[in-house]
């Protein structure tokens, strides 16, 4: 039921082409037979539960063998009422594979490690209810980005894109030992925009972003939204800020697909925020008065 | 081997403080972090940063509350520090553009929080700790301090003289997760440790799965003493299923707790009879698990909080994330029902012994946030104290690693504070089973600063060779589960005797199964398992000394209640838990409380709400 690594004849022969020494296939050998005991196990223990849920997860590891060709496994897990795509994913790991590998921490949609593609769809995998999704639940690395193993992603394009909005407050005009105001109708326009955990679904979900390795990205316009519209940074700010946003790769590129805002875990608008940094970029570049 | 002048160990609110303060001084900074900056559990603290700012307020009144909230087991200078410097903090914070929320004239909004006289929590919705991590890591990229991102530090590199007080650390050893990649790292002035809480020791926690006990586990290893491990909070309201953090913010604006008959527990039952809901943590938390375990719980597990008298105006102005989250992780509307809330694992009094400079008793050895203790909290951290002692330690802790001068600390630290020796009375033996390779310091009497570094490299080299290699044995994870649901049954709100004792031996199993553990995934490639499994050993560790202090102290003291023990012995028990390593004998001695303060002597007064 539960199958990692199968028993394929192509494996048996890569593995009687295989150059490793004798005791290195042994020790394969003999894991895989470990791997069976402990799965018959599981096994034993999901039977225990009423129903399990039928994974399908990419597989792909550049150093191991019969990973550097990418595949899906299959993971059938016990299914409990509540459990998310990230508990199903734990499930697999800890009980039928310890390789498997994603990166998650919060486990409560703050910290933005998780997003994954989880049926066709850029998702946060800790906020996604299993009894949602239709089986077999397939579960993928964010698309668009480079794979390093499994399911995760090098985010290190991401981060650039982020970095290179000036993305911190700037101001030259701070009141000495005391908080500068701001009203409360300016922070709610900005709020939406505060709320970015940096998980890149929209980048991922991007057509623009996937043909142009120069676009800013959503994620990145967002960002620059959030300082350009803060008045806290006051008027001088904001004109550099459009600068940076209105360049050949910057707002420009965003065709309003929508594909961003429709996968964003924390509804930020973001295309409602590109399209308003367009109408500023206008209005800075015709400059009636 | 990399070299710069300051290391930080984590990126959380803490290490990136910590990293900002130090380039602010000139010091060569770099973060080494097994999460990139903006992952850290920082960004799921929801309440508030206490801050005396206003008018009616004062920083006197901060400490007061903080002392008393401490049950008298928080070190007066500490405390004093804290509260005189959060006010700047805060500005700060603002002045580098956190978005905090407003009142209508546009300054910073402040609520009322559980155990404080006076409403002086400032807040960013119910997400100020999302903020603050942004707001900070912004900083550090503003200002171009490098960051080892996804870098795992596993090792200190310390010298290997007998007496801990004696010992430098002059760097860390760190695996590359991308690449498996091990290598040293030397700091020419200091390591500073900000490596966050250790909650995944526990099965029902608000902390995140990185919240591994690293800096703790460590540091003891070094030789530095771990201080008051027993005192863990347990947060009144978590959601049942997962553990998820339901604010105190959400009591703070007038939520109200009720019992499966409909009552306001708090007062029908005389908890805390003038603040009710937004007595102490851990008042509130013993008030609702009484209320389960005498059958007046719902679904015999969990009480009600109710917020939704507030208005759905307010609630979604000032506690949207709240929303979100019962949606999510318990299928709740939290503007149509009451959510369910139970007490879950939420924080460490308790950590790395540290003076108000952030200085371990090792050399260049530093710690802040909450693996560090300094202490502020004593028995129990107030809501709204822990950002605040990020930013407030987190500062004091980089500055001085990169040479301010901060004046002379009060607070003493490592075996020559010790003012008595302690009784564990541990039915099972403590500390290292039979690992010699696994001691951090003793890396063959290495003493200049080149080999130190080296020596470490090679011995985190050779364990993770030894895990890799090994062909059979036990999964990390299932040790894992099965320590956690022991802390969980036994070392929880209520704790017994012969639970504790019970405990101790399910972690000396954990010990002994640890020995035959090993790394199922052959790649070097981002090999998870790899990392968990040296996490475990973390883990293992830093549950012992939470364990073994609580056995120890018998009394009944802020979060730590004994059943045998039902009063505070202020005569008695007045005093830090000190937990020494000992290379693998684990030694339980204590040192004085502080009460002296700047102006005034903190007098122990009983605890009411």
């Amino acid at each position: 039921m539960s199958t990692q690594i199968p028993e394929t004849e192509s494996e048996s022969e890569e593995l009687a082409q295989s150059t490793e020494p004798e005791h290195q296939q042994r020790r394969m050998a003999e894991k895989r037979e470990r791997r069976a005991e402990r799965e018959a196990e599981a096994e034993a223990d999901a039977a225990a539960y009423d129903e399990t849920i039928h994974l399908k997860v990419f597989r792909y590891d550049p150093e191991v063998e019969g990973k550097k060709e990418p595949r899906f496994d299959d993971f059938h897990v016990p299914f409990k009422q509540g459990m998310t795509v990230l508990d199903a994913l734990m499930q697999a790991r800890d009980l039928f594979d310890s390789s498997l590998t994603f990166r998650h921490s919060c486990r409560q949609a703050i910290c933005g490690s998780d997003a994954m593609f989880v049926n066709g769809k850029q998702r946060l995998c800790c906020k996604t209810q299993i009894s949602d999704l239709s089986e077999p639940v397939r579960v993928e690395p964010l698309p668009h980005q480079e794979v390093v193993k499994d399911l995760v992603v090098d985010m290190e394009h991401f981060y650039d894109q982020m970095e290179s909005v000036e993305p911190y407050f700037q101001t030259n005009d701070l009141p000495a030992g005391e908080e500068q105001r701001q009203t409360r109708e300016n922070r709610e326009k900005v709020k939406m925009s505060t709320r970015c955990i940096w998980c890149g679904a929209c980048m991922s979900s991007c057509n623009i972003a996937a043909g142009d390795n120069e676009y800013l990205g959503p994620a990145a316009l967002n960002k620059a939204y959030r300082f350009a519209m803060d008045e806290r940074e006051g008027e001088d700010m904001k004109q550099h800020r459009l600068q940076i946003i209105e360049q050949e790769h910057g707002v420009w590129r965003c065709q309003t697909q929508f594909s961003c805002t429709n996968v964003c875990p924390k509804d930020i608008p973001l295309t409602e925020h590109i399209q308003e940094l367009k109408r500023e970029a206008v209005k800075n570049n015709l400059k009636f008065w | 081997m990399h070299e710069h002048d300051v290391i930080v160990v984590g990126a959380g609110g803490a290490g990136l403080r910590a990293a900002v303060a130090a380039h602010e001084e000139g010091a060569d900074v770099a973060m080494v972090t097994k999460l990139h900056p903006v992952r850290s559990h920082t960004g799921a603290a929801e309440g508030g940063i206490n801050a005396a700012l206003r008018e009616g307020d004062s920083w006197e009144s901060h400490a007061y509350d903080t002392m008393k909230g401490s049950d008298f087991l928080g070190d007066a200078p500490a405390i004093e520090t804290l509260c005189q410097t959060s006010p700047d903090e805060v500005i700060q914070l603002e002045h580098w553009g956190m978005p905090f929320s407003r009142e209508e004239d546009g300054r910073v909004s402040q609520r009322p929080f559980g155990g404080l006289s006076f409403p002086r929590t400032t807040y960013a919705g119910a997400e100020t700790g999302h903020h603050l991590l942004h707001t900070m890591y912004e900083q550090v990229v503003k200002r171009g301090i490098t960051v080892y991102d996804e870098w795992y530090v596993s090792r200190l590199a310390v010298t290997d003289h007998d007496d801990p007080e004696d010992r430098t650390c002059h760097g860390v050893v760190a695996i590359d997760i991308q690449s498996g990649r091990v290598e040293g790292f030397k700091a020419n002035n200091g390591v500073i440790i900000a490596t966050g809480g250790p909650g995944q020791a526990f099965d029902h926690t608000t902390n995140a799965v990185s919240c591994t006990g690293d800096g703790p586990a460590m540091a003891y290893r070094a030789g530095v003493p771990l201080e008051d491990m027993e005192f863990i909070q347990f947060h009144p309201t978590t959601l049942p299923s997962t553990g998820v953090l339901i604010s105190e913010g959400v009591r703070g604006e007038g939520g109200i707790l009720y019992n499966a008959n409909g009552e306001r527990l708090m007062f029908e039952y005389g908890y805390a009879n003038n603040d009710g809901e937004l007595a102490s943590r851990d008042v509130v938390a013993r008030a609702e698990l009484t209320e389960v375990n005498e059958g007046r719980g719902i679904e015999d597990e969990y009480v009600h909080l109710d917020m939704r008298h507030l208005g759905d105006e307010r609630i979604i102005d000032r506690l949207e994330n709240i929303l979100h989250l019962a949606a999510d992780f318990e299928g709740v509307d939290g503007l149509e029902r009451p959510m369910p809330v139970k007490p879950g694992q939420h924080y460490a009094m308790g950590g790395i012994e540290t003076d108000e400079n952030g200085q371990t008793c090792i050399s260049g050895l530093y710690a802040a946030g909450e693996c560090a203790c300094v202490s502020v909290h004593g028995a129990n951290r107030l809501g709204g104290n822990a950002l605040p002692e990020l930013i407030v330690y987190g500062a004091r802790a980089g500055r001085h690693a990169a040479g301010k001068d901060l004046g002379e600390a009060q607070i003493q630290t490592g075996p020559s504070a010790k003012s008595e020796d302690g009784d564990i009375g541990s039915p099972v033996p403590l500390g290292a089973v039979d690992t010699p390779d696994e001691d951090v310091a003793a890396d063959g009497a290495a003493v200049d600063v080149e080999t130190v570094i080296s020596k470490a490299v090679e011995a985190e080299n050779a364990r993770i060779e030894r895990l890799m290699t090994k062909d059979e044995g036990l999964q990390h994870a299932e040790i894992r589960h099965k320590l956690q649901k022991a802390m969980t049954r036994n070392v929880n709100v209520f704790r017994t005797e012969d639970g504790l004792k019970q405990a101790l031996r399910d972690i000396r199993e954990a010990r002994e199964a640890y020995e035959d553990v090993y790394v199922a995934d052959p790649s070097r490639t981002f090999n998870t398992d790899l990392i968990h499994t040296i996490e475990t050993q973390n883990l293992i560790d830093v549950a012992e000394t939470i364990t073994a202090g609580a056995l120890a102290r018998t009394e009944f003291r802020g979060a730590h209640w004994r059943a045998e023990h039902q009063e505070r012995k202020d005569d008695e028990w007045i005093k830090h838990t000190l937990m020494a390593w000992n290379d693998g004998s684990p030694e339980l001695y204590y040192k004085p409380v502080i009460l002296e303060g700047e102006e005034k002597t903190y007098e122990p007064k009983v605890r009411s709400y």
